[in-house]
């Protein structure tokens, strides 16, 4: 029998659990935890410079590997600045444990120093969560968070820790938990197979289908079947901004990325489609646009692990409650040896949509022409072709994001990192700080603007003390450029606090940290920039480029209106 | 419609502020809400109403099946059921009221349960319509205080909400 106190159980638990890096920073109310954490060197803690950081990073990395990542935080101001990165997490359900030091059980409700009922604040924004009660349920209530947040639609899960529950002195039996009972929590592992069945028929008799898929087929390591049953069926598929890669986008049948900023084709094919196929995709409002107008002439086969996804903006046809990769297992073997009913309507179909595709194509944005400043999209385009589109690609939210997302084109999943549900800027940077050094040996990118950038740059100091080497691509347009694109389109170009009136002279910046910065004002700079940023995998590098501050994401679809009502650039609409 | 949605929730301390910070964040409406522990020491039985058309509904017993403390859970207004709340009245009684009141109280099938010179206090219980009609009735006379248990209710017949 092994006798330890809860900080020398939460240090074991860890390291039977397989965590390698845990992201976190210190204060009183963790200090026993630190101490245990420093009395080992299996479980290695990354100090981070805020907070926030350290949720952005553990979720990189969790989105990368598609493992719970692990953060450590102090209660009271530690744990509420990591409040910002639980609620991306829980957003886009992203496995992820929040260990919070919390103040001694005694004082809890005394308004003590540093005390925050951090369960409370973050009630609505986890899956769930739990507060230790004694020492020795430690490694009970770690197992359940780590379980419940990787299974089912997974989710961030706070562990609340009072002081006195990791006290040095007082010792009780360690046990690694092999597994967990939770007698109301059973995550469904198969879709209803009459269900299945009923949609595989109306797959097979569609004469316009689509497959519209999500994050769910990311998270749900469901990519291979997917590409699999998409091939076998030869139906056009759109991907979400969350669920990018899980298709190969370079594939002739996939259509790019749908909703406000999503390709014309993808937005038209859902428009005019007799057949939905929704698979981990949520009808998020940035999906559909109206509601009311959305698809008029589609039936909806939605799969989800999460039943209180299907039918909640947009009702479906056939409802599946299952995980993506069974269900869609169960789909590939009873299609095949089935031919598809209508092989004429098909071609007919596939014509259309290539003629949307044809449409657009060579207009999606005008490059810039000698003398004038780079167009973000050229930048992002170049980034794609240096990196042989293979890199880890995290991004900030704001317009640079939208332009990473369309025109990298991603051939794998797991490989877009972005805050897609809340929308964080700040979140990039961290983000790939936890995946490179997770993935040391593969490119990590993150595409920011100078805007998010400034709101979690701090964390260059990070990459300073593990030599992370990420590489940062600053679309440097002087503004908050997606703000001041709404202000263009809707309050006459009033822009309000959208201009960035005294930007940092970032090569000084990044060079105060000892880091390479690049800075990329013309299209001839770009391409060796970029060749010299990617040459050592190991060093961070900044490139600062300038781009075109007047530029606009296009296609946008128009407020209140159908999925194909798009405005396609500053002159043309649907 | 108004629905009576009974849960068997984890006696653990946080869950009620889970199902009731679910209402409140998914902007959906609590009526009445009702919750004491059941035989089986680790469950509490918790009874809510609400209105919402079915789509509402469909989405309310949804969410609360994901929150990882609620270990089961019934809309009792699917199926043939017993409602029943209890309410305690305090209402004034002077002179000929005094009189008056008792009668209604034994119309209702209700009970005087403590007595003051000017005050009667009633307990009643039944359904909430008839907490309501009760209610209306004593407003003439003067109602001083109203205590509502908020709805429990159970299933008619062989049916049973446990684990
Ligand atoms: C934390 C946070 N605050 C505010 C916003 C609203 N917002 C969305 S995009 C944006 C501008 C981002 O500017 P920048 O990072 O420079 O990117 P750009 O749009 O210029 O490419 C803002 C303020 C947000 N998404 N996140
Ligand atoms: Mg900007």
């Amino acid at each position: 029998m092994e006798l330890l106190s809860g900080a020398d159980m939460i240090a074991r638990f860890l390291q039977d659990e397989g965590i390698e890096y845990i992201y976190g920073y210190p204060g009183g109310a963790a200090l026993h935890i630190y101490d245990a954490l420093f009395r080992q060197d299996k479980v290695k803690h990354i100090l981070v410079r805020h907070e926030q950081a350290a949720t952005h990073a553990a979720d990189g990395y969790a989105r990368a590997s598609g493992k719970a990542g692990c953060v450590l935080v102090t209660s009271g101001p530690g744990a509420t600045n990591a409040v910002t990165g639980i609620a991306t997490a829980y957003m886009d359900s992203i496995p992820m444990v929040v260990l919070c030091g919390q103040v001694a059980s005694h004082l809890i409700g005394e308004d003590a120093f540093q005390e925050t009922d951090i369960v409370g604040v973050t009630r609505p924004i986890v899956k769930h969560s739990f507060s230790i009660r004694h020492p020795s349920e430690i490694p009970e209530v770690l197992k359940k968070a780590f379980y419940l947040a990787s299974t089912g639609r997974p989710g961030p899960v706070v562990v609340d820790i009072p002081k006195d529950m990791t006290a040095p002195t007082e010792r009780y039996e360690y046990v690694y938990p092999k597994k967990v009972k939770l007698r109301s929590y059973n995550p469904v592992t198969r879709g209803h197979t009459g269900q299945i069945k009923k949609a595989v028929e109306m797959m097979l008799k569609a004469k316009r289908p689509v497959f519209y898929t999500g994050g769910g087929v990311v998270t749900g390591k469901a990519s291979e079947g997917l590409t699999d049953l998409v091939k076998q069926l030869g139906y056009p598929i759109t991907t979400t901004l969350m669920g990018i890669g899980a298709y190969p986008q370079s594939d002739r049948q996939c259509l790019g990325w749908l909703g406000m900023h999503g390709s014309y084709e993808s937005n038209m094919a859902m428009h005019h489609a007799d057949l939905i196929i929704a698979i981990g995709a949520r009808f998020d409002d940035r999906v559909t646009n109206s509601t009311s107008k959305f698809c008029p002439t589609a039936k909806i086969i939605h799969v989800d692990v999460d039943p209180s996804s299907i039918s909640k903006t947009v009702r479906a046809d056939v409802p599946i409650v299952g995980p993506a990769s069974s269900v869609i297992n169960e789909m590939i073997s009873l299609v095949q040896g089935h031919k598809i009913a209508h092989p004429e309507a098909l071609t007919e179909w596939w014509q259309k949509v290539d003629g949307w595709r044809a449409d657009r194509e060579g207009k999606l944005y005008e490059p810039s022409k000698p003398g004038e400043a780079l167009k973000p999209q050229e930048v992002i385009e170049a980034l794609c072709r240096v990196t042989r589109g293979e890199a880890y690609v995290t991004t900030d939210v704001g317009q640079h994001q939208m332009f990473a997302a369309q025109y990298y084109k991603f051939d794998k999943p797991n490989r877009l990192i972005t805050s897609g549900g809340l929308g964080t800027m700040g979140f990039g940077f961290p983000a790939a700080m936890g995946i490179k050094q997770n993935y040391p040996d593969d490119d990590v990118v993150c595409v920011t603007g100078e805007g998010s950038f400034q709101m979690m740059m701090q964390e260059l100091s990070t990459c300073k003390q593990y030599g992370v080497g990420v590489k940062i691509v600053n679309l440097n347009n002087a503004s908050l450029g997606m703000v001041r694109q709404w202000q263009d389109l809707n309050y006459k170009s009033r822009h309000a606090h959208s201009y960035m009136e005294s930007l940092p002279d970032f090569h000084m910046l990044i060079e105060a940290y000892g880091f390479t910065a690049i800075t990329v004002t013309t299209i001839d700079e770009l391409e060796p920039a970029l060749e010299r940023a990617f040459a050592d995998k190991h060093e961070l590098v900044f490139l600062d480029v300038k781009v075109d501050p007047f530029e606009h994401v296009y296609p946008m679809q128009v407020p209140l209106g159908a999925m194909r009502d798009m405005l396609l650039s500053k002159t043309e609409r649907t | 419609m108004r629905h009576i949605i009974s849960i068997l929730l984890e006696n653990e301390p946080g869950a009620l502020s889970r199902v009731v910070g679910l209402f409140s964040q998914r902007n959906f409406n609590i009526e009445t809400l009702n919750v004491a522990p059941t035989e089986d020491p680790s469950l509490s039985r918790l009874t809510v109403t609400t209105v919402g058309d079915d789509r509402v509904i469909e989405q309310i017993t949804k969410h609360l099946n994901k929150l990882i403390d609620v270990v089961k859970l019934v809309d009792l207004t699917e199926g043939n059921h017993i409602e029943r709340e209890l309410m305690l009245v305090k209402v004034k009684a002077l002179g000929s009221a005094r009189d008056e009141v008792k009668r209604t109280v034994d119309i209702f099938r209700a009970q005087i349960v403590d007595v003051t010179p000017s005050l009667y206090t009633v307990q009643i219980t039944g359904d909430a319509g008839k907490l309501d009609a009760f209610l209306q009735a004593m407003a003439p006379v003067g109602i001083l205080e109203v205590a509502r248990t908020g709805v429990s209710g159970i299933a008619r017949g062989d049916k049973v909400l446990s684990l």
